[in-house]
């Protein structure tokens, strides 16, 4: 089996995995607690604020724990949008391409009289640094565009953007998930204000991640009801799941140069080997990418008969067409980028993990070309356009 | 719980009847590439029986497995009944498709129903 879908999510590292068991066991008892046992778990968790901190180049107290990166991405917005409201800003710049979590929030600010600007990704899936100054206003509250985008892995100029915000005198937010653990990153020296990230994408539990907030950035809070978090998110804090989460990214930032390094080498043959493949096209720029993400369409091709033939082979890996994402319309990642409905559908996503070889990308290679092949064998789009009836677009 | 059942997946996997019929009497192409679906059937009907036929798609697992099954309930049927070929009786065949699958049924009722109505067209005979 190669599991090629950890953009989706990670296999639990180890180490994170004995931390969350021996806290469970040992460790169980309310941070909030005065007795010892209490504060036990306090210090646990205390810890783990420190080591998050010094993996993305922050302060402990400009870390608050969430549930996830949809959780962050939803507060951080939020409370931007809050504290621009009440400044009299209502408008908020982010990129045609984010996640949903971004995406759907924005959309829902919108309906409370927020206006939007989103920015173009142009067909490399890079955002333009004078286009963030240039969208700009006086009125603008919050910049938010992604570290890394989730689907086709384009690392963005977020020192430049970053520096324009800053030089504007506009709070910039980004959506680090998939880059935090997997690229190097430091969030007060690239001069990020907010920044979101979720531990199951760097090999630590579900339902635990994180929301820097640069000291000075006034956050409201999503959840009443206690005092954690310094007031800006109560709940029992999930003291297991987030001592994991702080080992799994320790760990992800120490072998950080040697995994990106390997990955980017496999990352590379892999999108050689898928060229070789008539009227395909690479999704995203070729080099300013994440190092394990490989994002091709094929056209002539639907994306989830693609996927569930090369779950036969033994391949698990991602699609952007409508068909998997239960909607009508293909990714709206592709659709940024400028790929047409057509071809939009017939789209892989291969994210790779660290330990994969180079026999396995020939494995994956050999696989796709098979299916690829198989499937345009009897499609009638690939009928007319081998015909001449149809022109390629790829 | 799988996404679909055995018998989608036995279609999907193995699709009866693909490809193309050269000496088809009856075409029909349904659906759009802007979608992500595409059905072309082909018929060869000889004394009202459809003695063959075949089919070409472009679409997600339930899309060709729902052109393989509705492939398999014509052949050998009697126009008049295949006329009557509804996406429900196709779905049934494969054991039920997900709620958000059901329009590849449609697709294949309706690229059977135009593929009908080609045959109708080229050799001006009715189809009751």
């Amino acid at each position: 089996m190669i599991y090629a879908d950890n953009a989706a999510t990670t296999k639990m590292s180890p180490a994170a995995i004995e931390t969350m068991l021996s806290l469970m066991e040992n460790s169980w008892g309310n941070p909030s607690s005065l007795y010892a046992h209490g504060q036990n778990a306090k210090e646990v968790l205390e810890q783990a604020r420190c080591d998050i901190a010094h993996a993305i180049g922050a302060e402990p107290r400009e870390i608050i724990f969430t549930s996830g990166g949809s959780e962050a991405d939803n507060q951080a917005i939020l409370s931007a949008a809050e504290n621009g409201k009440k400044a009299g800003k209502t408008h908020i710049v982010s990129s045609a391409f984010e996640h949903h979590a971004v995406l759907h929030t924005l959309n829902k600010l919108k309906k409370e009289g927020f206006e939007v600007t989103l920015l173009d990704v142009h067909e490399n899936g890079l955002i333009v640094p004078e286009e963030v100054n240039a969208a700009i206003r006086e009125d603008t509250c919050l910049v938010t565009i992604m570290y890394a985008n989730n689907e086709i892995g384009t690392i963005q100029p977020i020192r430049e953007i970053a520096a324009v915000c800053r030089q504007r005198g506009v709070p910039f937010h980004t959506d680090a998930v998939q880059a935090v653990g997997h690229i190097p990153l430091s969030a007060a020296e690239e001069g990020i204000d907010m920044l979101s990230a979720s531990a199951h994408k760097f090999h630590g539990p579900k339902g635990v991640g994180f929301l820097y907030a640069r000291k000075g950035i006034r956050l409201a809070s999503l959840i009443e009801g206690g005092a954690q978090e310094r007031g800006r998110r109560a709940g029992t804090e999930n003291v297991p799941g987030i001592a994991a989460m702080a080992v799994a990214l320790k760990e992800a930032c120490a072998n950080l140069k040697q995994n990106a390094e390997h990955l980017t080498s496999m990352r590379d043959r892999l999108i050689l080997g898928l060229r070789q493949i008539p009227h395909s096209a690479l999704n995203g720029d070729p080099q300013r990418r994440l190092p394990g993400n490989v994002n091709f369409c094929f056209e002539g091709i639907e994306g989830e008969s693609l996927l569930l033939l090369l779950d036969d082979k033994g391949i698990q890996a991602s699609s952007g067409s409508a068909c998997t994402s239960g909607s009508l319309d293909p990714s709206h990642v592709l659709l940024a980028i400028g790929r047409v409905h057509d071809v939009a559908h017939g789209s892989l996503r291969l994210s790779l993990g660290e330990d994969v070889t180079a026999a396995q990308v020939d494995e994956m290679i050999r696989a796709v070309r098979e299916v690829v092949d198989y499937l345009r064998g009897f499609s009638p789009i690939w009928r007319d356009l081998m015909s001449g009836k149809k022109q390629f677009i790829l | 719980m799988a996404l679909y059942s055995e018998k989608v997946m036995d279609h999907f996997r193995n699709p009866r009847n693909v490809g193309v019929l050269e000496d088809a009497n009856g075409i029909g192409e349904v659906g759009n590439a802007k979608c992500g679906d595409i059905m072309k059937m082909y018929l060869r009907i000889e004394d009202d029986v459809v003695q063959d036929v075949k089919f070409e798609t472009f679409g997600c697992g339930s899309a060709i497995a729902s052109s393989s099954m509705a492939t398999e309930l014509i052949k050998g049927q009697p126009v008049s009944e295949v006329r009557k070929l509804t996406n429900k009786a196709v779905a049934e065949a494969l054991d039920g498709l997900p709620d958000y699958k059901m329009h590849c049924s449609v697709l294949a009722e309706e690229a059977i129903q135009s593929a009908l109505e080609d045959y109708q067209r080229r050799t001006g005979k009715k189809v009751e």
